[in-house]
């Protein structure tokens, strides 16, 4: 017996939920960081179960690019709050308010 | 089978629970950990073991560590009184991904959603990304994104260091 296709998009679609309720409702900018890699990693999760689905490997090398693309994302996000930490003295992002106006 | 997936999905969502919960950063760093290697499960699971392990080396070994050090490197403290949103905003926060959850429920639900059933013709060999396979699509069919994702990680090494080596004014 073999898994549905429908679980694991169910699955997917739980973990990115949780992700979007992390950055919604967190205010440590690294915790938002972290969930929106939770979002990054449900998405895969999409790909990979359609590249089953479908008997594509397509899919596998989608989820290649979305990890490079991550990897470059957490690099410059994580300097950019290196930077404001040394600015401000926080990671909270409600007392980061540097672009309003 | 089943078995397995059904333990790693629910490893998966309860340690996801489970750092979007806790105050301290650091423990919502490792169950994030926890959350990448129940999926990396569920890769294997779904013929992908190539994918399986560059994501466990590259998430957990990788950008896990970095998150790991700039926690530390900031020395952050799980500060509750800073850490606790107001209950309007948790709730308007949930509610607002509780109405993206249900957009898509329709989606699936929807009559046009007719790709679930049109499975991979039988017959065909199974097709499993390994490093042989994996290797093979990426320096042919995409070799110009994979430059192109050389080029990005690239600019991404200069510009988080500058970013990171200018003392700001």
């Amino acid at each position: 017996m073999t898994i549905p296709i429908s679980y694991y998009l169910l699955l997917s679609g739980i973990l990115f939920i949780i992700g979007v309720i992390g950055v919604l409702t967190r205010r440590n900018a690294i915790v938002i960081f972290m969930s929106i890699e939770l979002m990054l990693n449900a998405v895969n999760l999409t790909f990979i179960a359609f590249s089953k689905h479908l008997n594509s490997l397509d899919g596998q090398i989608f989820v290649f690019f979305v990890m490079v693309v991550a990897a470059a994302e957490v690099a410059v996000g994580l300097a950019l709050i290196v930077a404001i930490f040394r600015l401000r003295e926080s990671v909270y992002v409600d007392e980061i308010n540097i672009m309003k106006w | 089978m089943p078995t397995l997936f059904f333990v790693f999905a629910i490893l998966a969502i309860a340690s996801a629970v489970m750092m979007i919960a806790h105050r301290n950063p650091i423990y919502c760093a490792l169950f994030l950990i926890v959350t990448l290697f129940a999926l990396a499960g569920l890769f294997v699971l779904l013929n992908a073991p190539f994918i399986a392990a560059v994501h466990i080396i590259v998430y957990a070994g990788a950008i896990m560590v970095l998150f790991l050090f700039i926690i530390m490197l900031l020395n952050l403290k799980s500060d509750i009184a800073k850490e606790r949103p107001g209950r309007w905003m948790q709730f308007l926060g949930i509610l607002l991904a509780a109405i993206l959850f249900v957009q898509l429920g329709f989606i699936l639900q929807s009559r046009d959603a007719n790709f679930l059933d049109e499975s991979a013709a039988l017959g065909t060999p199974v097709q499993v990304g390994d490093t042989h396979t994996i290797g093979q699509l990426l320096f042919t069919k995409y070799l110009f994104p994979f430059e192109a994702a050389s080029v990005l990680l690239l600019s991404a090494i200069i510009g988080s260091v500058i970013l990171a080596k200018r003392k700001v004014e």
